[in-house]
């Protein structure tokens, strides 16, 4: 093959009449690339891996006697596949990703770097103690100061991610309202409530009845009252709640509930909102778990892993999960089965094989110790700054169902009402995505008919939300005009818009060989 | 402060836009009581780069490397050595700082790796297909019994007494809610795992029998007898696998007819982290896909019929079936799932087969070599990188003193089973492609010492 070494420029005309179709599919930088079933062989690899000493085999006759079928690449294949999928990826890196509840805002690489520190990354979860003494103060600074940001009592560190500190949360409520031999039967979660409330609820053995929300967009304190009783075990709210409001009754309602025996569990995925500024301690809450995932900015990495500690109030304290680490004098102690009888005989028990997400609390706590005291309220302060310029920079194209009762907190909520017919949420989020922005959250939360609701984060330049706003006016303009091309968005993507009910029918879940496939129909 | 953009003028000119004289007043609906006036006082400011990374640094250096000692530890986490390219894909920030992939038309990227970690695990463990992850080995394990019920709605899970005991543990404290009967065991220091016991043990009421293979000791049995017997009753047989790498050598649990097969995949892609975040597998068969818990890419095309993938099925899931789901797991190990999907493309089946032949050898010439230690008995028959030893003395103060002299020695069985005497004696060994064999000499000839 012979290179061009004229660097002969392209004619614009020439282009365009050839930007139909390409000989490999590929459109320049957005490149296709098949799947690794399609592209490697089984005899293919990509380590070099030393010639096994000669031994007898103590296998127990169980050696396997079929091929695996997983197809192997050299190193600079894999590379290119990887950084080839990559690509296709919308991130933060790239641009504002203004998930509402997802509180997507940049991750330090700092953070990076002190998890991959050997002294962190590379140590076992059962080495003895006293060969771990600085991984277990890491646990508890930053326990510490979830405490103490949160003017909780205690804090468990071990559950994996914020639906796992939910059921962490009500297995400490249920394991508190049995020890006083009032095991209750109900949950009552808003119906504005993340996915995860019921489910969690529902997992633990409750009941759950919903709690609608008032015209303001927040829990109906009358109904919540007359709805309480000795059948509620807890009310699980959101604070700020998913419309992007505080609840201004928090505090009345964590009496109202407490006045009828029952415990108040707080989804902390909006804490963003109020970090450094508001204590959940100080609103009656007795527990709450909190995602270092979105908070404490640890990376979201396309779906996990989280991290969702929860931090408890002095009744519940007791009925915390194990394991936990404490301070004895100089030095520190891992609290497992062994030793809780004598100290924590009230622990609902494990959740989990270990300690918890250690290489998130590594990451979150050079978070916290980069941002300080002073940093941390800065934080909250321009996340509701920055979502409220989006609320009402837009608020004369977009409904704002509950702009008119005041400033948001750290999320925008605007509805589709107005849109021309036929036109929907879904086709201004797949508009925006060919204005190069990830949407935000759309159809969530359930109160609002189109729901949209934007959080920007602290992380954003005003220049960046200037673009995001001017975006957002462009596509709902052309909502309310009735713009029918809008149906036909994404078209700049590395995809069209995908055929969900296809997949969901018949599900396609693993690659098989295509005779394989075939054969299958 | 390095993290926030919005500099001064910004906040001003932004107040302007929404008509509010100051940040404070955008808390108004706080309760006054509520509103900390000033940041919270006992906590320090700020702080630049180099002052953070000297802080963290200071306290990575009070632990014990696994990486520069002999090192012997597993159950459950596995020291392997993860190619260089793992990591720096992972770091790439269209994976790192992506989200869940609910906007496919700019997730591809993260769906077709998704797509092609279900096929690689499924594919190893001799399933028809696996979800895209879940937090990790015990959490799976859990969540299996809880499909299990669902399949059959029967309550009694019967659990191999070889089965980590921390992943009992999670068992009972989700049992104790859900209504779970759990039929359990210790393990008994002995050449096989019970196996006969769970075969008496099966009856009507039976949901499911958790087995671990290759077992908390290190011990590999046929699962074939245990999945009929089971299918016989009306009960599903559910495997655990805590260190996949053996797979690369021994038969597929799927293949001896497991019906579900959960496990730990830290060992492929993913580094020890001190126990997290790892990321746990979970196969099954197609016929019970819609009971499966958490995620799932598959296939489908998009408006101009060219191949894509989805997230599906999700009306298994939370936030569409909220208290009717199959599980509340939202978030699960995405990041995680990544490293294991692109270590295991760099082995390929050659790899995963020579790094798994290397590992048994490895640890077949130090079990042998451990074992003419005078008080140092080999208790586990047959084994893969991983085999129990029976000391002339309790194990624990033995493994503090390995400790002592530089050695990470293994994990007693008094730290996984405290108060069991019969156990108090048991040392189990992990043997790695990492191990050399003067790893090996240095624990042998301390033993020796100790033991003496």
């Amino acid at each position: 093959m012979s290179m061009n070494r004229e660097g002969r420029p392209t004619r614009p005309e020439a282009a365009a009449g050839e930007a139909t179709a390409t000989w490999t599919g590929n459109r320049a930088l957005m490149l296709e690339e098949p799947l690794i079933f399609e592209m490697g062989e089984e005899s293919g690899t990509g380590v070099d891996i030393e010639d096994a000493p000669r031994v007898a085999s103590r296998l127990g006759g169980l050696e396997r006697n079929r091929p695996i079928g997983i197809p192997g690449l050299s190193e600079p294949q894999t590379v290119r596949h990887y950084t080839r999928l990559s690509r296709q990826n919308y991130a933060i890196d790239l641009g504002i990703f203004p998930l509402g509840s997802c509180t997507m805002k940049h991750n330090p690489r700092l953070n990076e770097k002190m998890a991959r520190l050997p002294g962190f990354a590379d140590i076992h979860p059962l080495q003895p103690v006293d060969t771990v003494q600085g991984a277990l103060e890491l646990i508890a600074e930053l326990g510490g100061w979830l405490v103490k940001l949160t003017g909780m009592h205690s804090v468990a560190m071990s559950p994996k991610a914020g639906a796992h500190g939910e059921l962490c949360g009500l297995l400490a409520i249920r394991a508190a309202l049995e020890a006083r031999g009032d095991a209750r039967e109900v949950i009552l979660v808003p119906e504005s409530a993340h996915g995860t409330n019921p489910a969690t609820a529902a997992f633990v053995g409750y009941r759950v009845e919903s709690i609608p929300a008032d015209d303001r967009g927040r829990v109906d304190l009358q109904v919540l009252k007359a709805r309480l009783g000795p059948d509620v075990a807890a009310v699980m709210i959101t604070n700020p709640n998913t419309c992007g409001l505080f609840e201004p009754d928090m505090i009345a309602i964590s009496d109202a509930v407490h006045a009828a025996g029952g415990l108040v569990y707080c989804d902390g995925a909006n804490f963003n909102a109020i970090v450094g500024r508001v204590r959940p301690g100080d609103l009656g809450i007795d527990a709450m778990h909190i995602n270092l995932h979105k908070t404490f900015s640890t990376p979201h990495g396309g779906g996990g892993p989280g991290s969702g500690p929860v931090v408890f109030s002095e009744a519940l304290t007791p009925f915390a999960p194990l394991p936990f680490v404490e301070k004895q004098g100089e030095h520190f102690v891992l609290v497992e089965e062994e030793t809780a009888g004598e100290h924590h005989a009230s622990s609902f028990g494990r959740m989990t094989a270990f300690h918890g997400q250690m290489g998130m609390f590594t990451r979150a706590l050079s978070y916290i110790l980069s941002h300080g005291a002073d940093g941390l309220r800065q934080v909250s302060g321009d996340a509701v700054l920055n979502a409220n310029y989006i609320l009402r920079s837009l608020e004369d194209v977009l409904d704002a169902p509950f702009g008119a009762s005041g400033p948001c907190m750290h999320e925008a909520l605007f509805s589709d009402k107005g849109f021309a017919e036929g036109l929907s949420t879904l086709d201004l989020a797949k508009a925006l995505i060919d204005e190069g922005f990830h949407p935000m959250t759309m159809y969530f939360p359930l109160v609002v008919h189109g729901a949209m609701l934007v959080e920007p984060t602290e992380t954003e330049s005003k220049a960046a939300l200037d673009q995001l706003i001017g975006a957002l006016r462009s596509v709902a303009e052309r909502a309310k005009a009735g713009d029918e091309s809008l149906k036909a968005a994404p078209i700049h993507a590395p995809r069209r818009r995908l055929d969900e009910t296809q997949a969901a029918r018949k599900p396609v879940l693993v690659w098989k060989e295509p005779a394989q496939a075939a054969a299958a129909e | 402060m390095r993290y926030l953009p919005l500099a001064e003028a910004d906040r001003r000119e932004m107040l302007r836009t929404i008509g509010a004289s100051s940040v404070e007043e955008l808390f108004v609906d706080v309760p006054e009581a509520a509103r900390l006036a000033a940041k919270i006082d006992g906590l320090p400011d700020h702080a630049t780069e180099l002052s953070v990374d000297r802080q963290l640094s200071a306290m990575a250096r009070r632990n014990l490397v696994a990486g520069e000692v002999p090192f012997f530890l597993g159950c459950g986490a596995y020291k392997h050595h993860i190619p260089s390219s793992v990591d720096h894909i992972i770091q790439r920030g269209e994976f790192l700082t992506s989200y869940t992939p609910y906007q496919p038309e700019i997730a591809q990227g993260t769906l077709q790796a998704l797509f092609e970690f279900q096929t690689q695990v499924a594919r190893l463990y001799g399933c028809d297909v696996a979800n895209a992850s879940m937090y990790d080995g015990s959490t799976a394990c859990w969540e299996a019994i809880g499909m299990a019920r669902r399949i059959t709605r029967r309550t009694k899970a019967l659990l191999s007494g070889g089965l980590h005991p921390h992943y009992v543990s999670v068992a009972k404290t989700m049992a104790r809610f859900t209504g779970d009967v759990l039929d359990t065991a210790l393990p008994e220091l002995g050449a096989e795992p019970d196996i006969a016991r769970l075969l008496d043990a099966i009856d009507a009421e039976t949901s499911c029998v958790v087995v671990q293979y290759p077992d908390i000791l290190g011990r590999i049995a046929d699962l074939s007898e245990l999945a009929e017997r089971a299918h016989a009753a009306g009960a599903l047989l559910i495997a655990v696998v805590t260190e996949p790498v053996a797979l690369g050598l021994i038969r597929a649990p799927g293949e001896m007819g497991a019906d579900i097969v959960v496990g730990e995949g830290q060992s492929i892609g993913v580094g020890l982290n001190f126990g997290g975040p790892y990321v746990g597998l979970f196969a099954t068969r197609d016929k019970y896909v819609r009971q499966m818990p958490g995620r799932l890419a598959g296939e489908t095309v998009d408006a101009e019929g060219k191949r894509g993938l989805v997230l599906t099925l999700s009306t298994r899931e939370q936030h569409i079936r909220r208290e009717k789901a199959t599980s509340n797991i939202c978030t699960n190990s995405g990041l995680c799932a990544l490293a294991f999907s692109v270590h295991m493309t760099l082995l390929g089946e050659t790899g995963l087969r020579r790094l798994a032949e290397l590992n048994h050898a490895k640890a077949v010439r130090a079990a042998e070599r451990l074992a003419r230690v005078p008080g140092v008995e080999l208790v586990s028959g047959s084994f893969f990188n991983e085999f129990t030893l029976r000391l002339s003395k309790e194990a624990r103060p033995v493994v503090r003193t390995l400790a002592e002299r530089g050695i990470l020695g293994g994990v007693s069985l008094g730290r996984l089973y405290p108060g069991a005497d019969a156990l108090a004696n048991g040392l189990v060994v992990a043997v790695t492609e990492t191990s050399t064999d003067e790893d090996v000499e240095a624990l042998s000839g301390a033993l020796e010492e100790i033991l003496a």
